[in-house]
């Protein structure tokens, strides 16, 4: 009876960790930075020269950091979905253009909307890994301290939105400042 | 003459650039930091590679980071503390031991010995089954059994 009962428990134990060792997606890096407060940066402003656009303007509300790039093919699928998001809930959106060039944004939000409250340029990416940035695109949602409660990786979907984003937005409203 | 030279050059060019990118040092002992660091930092876009391997774009700007701070006259142990702050574990080579880690150092160990305990029991149990007498009966069986192998062999 035990001489068949190891083989089994071993094999049970190891389909156990074979399943969730293989259900997870090695490409996803948990931010350190979650529940921490957003780093800081003070970048020129896509739109108007001369402005910048810092963190700093944003405290007090619940917003979402979006890094996108005109170079970035997931980013065009993704746009849609944060233009949509928009306009049915107006969520205040700051778009991070991350190491692309302004023409190149400016006319990709020409063309395919721009939903943003406000676009900063990184040109250098300093703020990208200030913010742990290591695949575009990537959304932060800010709480009204001014603290990152939660990060998503890779583009958002309609599905993510509804199942992920928009309760944590609904909850994070009802936190006070 | 002029050609070989500018081939020469061109391949030159070539191998500077396939390897990381050529960067001035105050110091050797700032170079050697510098290579050591870029091989203990993980790259993040690619799967299992350093940051000296990794031509992504990311691993680029993190080299280039880590070359500015070393210049800066940060300290080894800053540099990587900037970097685990922004991105975590991961970007570490040799996970540091604590909690959530302490089985990814420690169950090869735990495993091991597990291992050799029940090896020692399997052997004590096997030491103690004492060989197996047969009787005169069992003896001209088996005598029987073997002989006519050895009969149909010869056929």
């Amino acid at each position: 009876m035990n001489r068949y009962m190891w083989p089994l428990a071993i094999f049970l134990v190891l389909s156990g960790l074979l399943y969730v060792g293989l259900g997870l997606n090695p490409r996803e890096v948990p931010s350190p930075l979650v529940g921490k407060p957003a780093p800081a940066f003070t970048l020129p402003n896509l739109h108007e020269a001369g402005k910048s656009v810092s963190p700093a303007d944003f405290k007090g509300q619940v917003w979402l950091l979006n890094v996108w790039a005109s170079w970035c093919t997931s980013c065009r699928a993704e746009h849609q979905v944060i233009v949509e998001m928009v306009r049915q809930h107006a969520v205040p959106v700051v778009g991070l253009n991350y190491k692309d060039e302004e023409r190149d944004a400016q006319y990709w939000l020409k063309r395919f909307g721009d939903p943003y409250v406000a676009s900063a340029v990184d040109a250098e990416g300093q703020a990208g890994i200030d913010w742990g940035v290591y695949g575009v695109p990537e959304t932060f949602v800010i709480d009204r301290k001014g603290m990152i409660r939660y990060k998503h990786i890779g583009p958002l979907t309609t599905e993510s939105v509804q199942t992920k984003i928009l309760p944590l937005l609904k909850q994070l409203e009802g936190e006070t400042a | 003459m002029r050609w070989m030279a500018m081939a020469l050059l061109g391949l030159w060019v070539v191998t500077v650039q396939a390897n990381v990118e050529a960067l001035q040092f105050d110091t050797p002992q700032m170079e050697q930091r510098y290579r050591h660091l870029i091989n203990e930092l993980r790259c993040l876009v690619c799967q299992n590679q350093n940051l000296a391997d990794s031509n992504a774009e990311l691993a680029q700007d993190l080299r280039r980071k880590t070359y500015e701070m070393i210049a800066a006259g940060k300290s080894d142990e800053e540099i990587i503390d900037y970097m685990v702050a922004r991105y975590g574990d991961f970007v570490l080579y040799r996970p540091p031991v604590k909690g959530s880690t302490a089985l990814l150092w420690f169950g090869p160990f735990l495993i091991f010995i597990v291992a050799f305990v029940l090896l020692l029991r399997i052997l004590r149990r096997r030491g103690k089954q004492a060989d197996v007498v047969l009787s005169e009966q069992e003896r001209e069986q088996a005598r029987r059994l073997l002989d006519d192998n050895d009969e149909d062999m010869k056929r």
